[in-house]
């Protein structure tokens, strides 16, 4: 067993990682040892970046023990780099954790710095074992011996990706982070010198972070379709409310209908703990919206207040529960029609009219799967007579069929086998002696498909 | 001036016919389109109100489904239909079948399903839907006896529908009795239809009884057919009186 990390008393005591687990309990007899749980390191690095996210939303994971931070565009918050950097390194240190913080032009070159200190080692540059042997071999120790070299015999002796990597630590280079969640299209934030818990008070600036982000959105020409809003705890917990509109808006009046149903939704209620010290409203898709599109129309407004009702519902239920008919194009009943969320983008689809004069060929209700009946028919393969559903008897007065639909075998990988082809369905119209009307099949035909088919009971006519 | 309240009068009469029939209250009403209800509604149901329909027993909630769309579609005037279900009664009654609405000629894009997880929430839908002036009909459906859907619920719905206008309709899988703020009550049951060559089961026909009437129309009971080429409902080539339920459950005993 070996060590993998030390804490400060250890390192006084000569214990370092890589250390035979035996060997120092032969220096140290009263060694304290605990397992190592990479799994538990990995999710506090994570709760460690999602406090970080106050500061930016740009926050990348360098596991074990690193977090890569993009504050383009956030230090003005706190008035300039250092002072974001001190609230970090005390908001971090609060938590009882040590902090090695370094700021820099580029991500790798942070990274070193905070990793090695000022005078980086070769071992910065995180090559493998062979190349830093021979970059030591050649005298080579520090980064600032290969920073004056020319480059080109630099690459052609330890490699191309050993210069990249140079380049990136001495700042020369610049590479995007990625960052654990997209980068917000836009966002606002607030902070406050005193955590605040009242919920009445989030509203209120959840409304004015809004209204910030409606300018923007305004100056853009565009408008929001998902918002975020981060609520940052001052005891480092984040909660994050979302809300997505039908259509692009940047209404701030609208906004906060939504946020407030989706509070109200919530299955455990916002728990400000200590209070908020932080929050941070992100647009996370934006559209464009034109400022004409605002001015509508008096007949179209009654639309608009439709889609208003379906983004409150969908945000309040959930979008699975606010749904629209759309057809399956295909002669299968069950996938003939489906339900999508309302609130997805669709466009008006055109459903074939019936024949004039004719009877409703369709149930207005749909069981699905099929329920199991028992039918007794005169004959085996002609129309039912009487049948049992839910434990009552219908005699069948009237029927109309059979309408046989196939099932799809040219949808099949084997296209079609004879006698597997799957089962071919007869369904009839049948109405019983008190007027019901219900639309039954018979699953398989008799004799050629099926010796016994059984009978279903697929929907409902009113 | 001596003209003057003829030609008010007259004014009268073609906003009448611009905004269609109105009740002595000045609510406008929607129609049946058949002479023989209408004429005994005293022109039709009010449309910014609550109406019931219950299904008259287990098993005819389909044809009452049918009917609540059939009058949600006459009263929403081409603007969308809300139906709230809830999810119990989804996996009762089995769900909406959009090809079915189309073969009782209505267009399934003009419906919006809102599926409620318990008879609270249905309502609380409810109620935010009528409040909504862009909708055109409300159907809610609580599953069962739904006795969180007392007098004040349904009075809260009965307010939410006067102040919009949109019509409201309550579709109830149980016709028991029950306090409600509701205009009219509706029994509805299917009805054997009018054969069709081949012994075939002709057009939707419904045995429609109104057994309350908060405007004092007395209870009458018809049997009708939904016309849905015209979207109208119509009397059947040999109408007939309908029992009231009572008797025929009697008579059937």
């Amino acid at each position: 067993m070996r060590i993998v990390a030390v804490d400060e008393q250890a390192l006084a005591l000569g214990m370092a990682p890589g250390m035979a687990l035996a060997d120092a309990r032969a220096r140290v007899p009263d060694l304290a040892a605990v397992d190592h749980d990479p799994a538990a390191d990995a999710a506090l690095l994570e709760q460690i970046a999602d406090d970080c996210d106050r500061t930016t939303p740009m926050v990348a994971l360098d596991p074990p023990d690193g977090l890569i931070l993009d504050v383009t565009g956030c230090a003005h918050i706190w008035g300039d780099e250092g002072g974001l950097a001190s609230d970090l390194a005390a908001r971090l240190g609060q938590a009882g954790l040590r902090l090695r913080l370094a700021l820099a032009e580029t991500p790798d070159r942070a990274r070193a710095l905070a990793r090695h200190g000022k005078d980086l080692p070769i071992l910065a540059l995180d090559l493998d074992e062979e190349r830093s042997t021979a970059l030591r071999r050649a005298g080579l120790y520090m980064i600032a011996d290969l920073a004056t070299r020319p480059r080109a015999p630099l690459a052609a002796r330890f490699g191309e990706e050993m210069v990249t990597k140079l380049l990136r630590v001495l700042g020369e280079e610049d590479i995007r982070i990625s960052p654990r969640r997209v980068s917000p299209a836009l966002f606002a934030m607030r902070r406050f010198a005193e955590p605040v818990a009242m919920t009445d008070y989030v509203l209120a600036t959840l409304d004015g972070l809004a209204q910030e982000v409606e300018t923007a959105l305004r100056e853009r020409g565009s408008g929001g379709r998902r918002f975020i809003a981060s609520l940052f705890r001052s005891d480092g917990d984040t909660r994050r409310l979302v809300i997505e509109a039908g259509a692009p808006t940047r209404d701030p009046a609208l906004l906060m209908r939504l946020f407030h149903e989706r509070i109200e939704a919530l299955a455990d209620p916002l728990d400000p703990g200590f209070g908020y010290d932080a929050i941070r409203l992100d647009v996370a898709v934006t559209e464009p919206l034109g400022a004409a599109q605002l001015e509508l129309e008096e007949q179209a407004a009654g639309e608009v207040e439709v889609a208003g009702l379906i983004d409150r519902l969908s945000t309040r239920l959930g979008r699975h529960r606010v749904l629209r008919f759309g057809s399956g194009e295909t002669h299968i009943p069950e996938q003939a029609a489906f339900a999508f969320p309302a609130m997805a983008p669709s466009q008006l689809q055109k459903w074939p009219a019936p024949e004039p004069g004719e009877p409703p060929l369709r149930p207005l209700h749909l069981f699905d799967p099929p329920q199991l009946i028992v039918v007794i028919a005169e004959v085996p393969d002609g129309p039912p007579r009487r049948f049992r559903w839910r434990r009552t008897m219908h005699d069948v007065m009237r029927y109309e069929g059979p309408e046989r639909i196939a099932s799809e075998w040219w949808q099949r990988d084997a296209g079609y086998v004879p006698g597997r082809g799957g089962l071919t369905r007869d369904y009839f119209r049948v109405e019983d002696a008190r007027g019901r009307r219900f639309w039954v099949f018979r699953h398989g035909l008799y004799g050629t498909e099926k010796s016994n088919p059984d009978w279903y009971l697929h929907g409902l006519f009113a | 001036m001596s003209d003057s309240p003829l030609s008010l009068a007259q004014l009268k009469r073609r906003l009448e016919r611009l905004e269609g029939p109105r009740a002595c209250s000045g609510t406008p009403l929607f129609s049946f389109g058949c002479d023989a209800v209408d004429a005994r509604l005293g022109g039709g149901l009010a449309r910014g109100a609550l109406h019931e329909l219950c299904a008259a027993e287990t098993g005819d909630h389909t044809a009452a489904s049918g009917f609540a769309l059939m009058l949600a579609a006459r009263a929403s005037r081409d603007k969308p239909i809300l139906w709230v279900r809830e999810d119990k009664g989804e996996r009762q009654h089995g769900r909406l079948y959009a090809p079915g609405m189309v073969e009782l000629g209505i267009d399934p894009g003009r419906i919006i399903q809102v599926s409620a997880p318990d008879t609270l929430s249905a309502l609380r839908v409810g109620a935010d839907i009528l409040g909504c002036m862009g909708v055109g009909a409300a159907v809610i459906e609580p599953w069962g006896e739904a006795r969180k859907l007392d007098l004040t619920a349904s009075r809260r719905l009965v307010l939410a529908a006067e102040k919009s206008g949109v019509a409201a309709f309550i579709l109830r899988d149980m016709a028991m009795s029950f306090a409600s703020a509701a205009a009219t009550r509706w029994l509805v049951s299917p009805e054997s239809s009018v054969v069709l060559p081949g012994n075939a089961p002709g057009p939707v026909s419904l045995a429609i009884e109104l057994v309350r009437h908060r405007g004092g129309i007395p209870p009458f009971g018809l049997i009708m057919e939904w016309d849905r080429d015209e979207q109208i409902f119509r009397e059947p080539a040999l109408s007939r009186v309908v029992l009231p339920l009572a008797q025929r459950r009697q008579m059937a005993a």
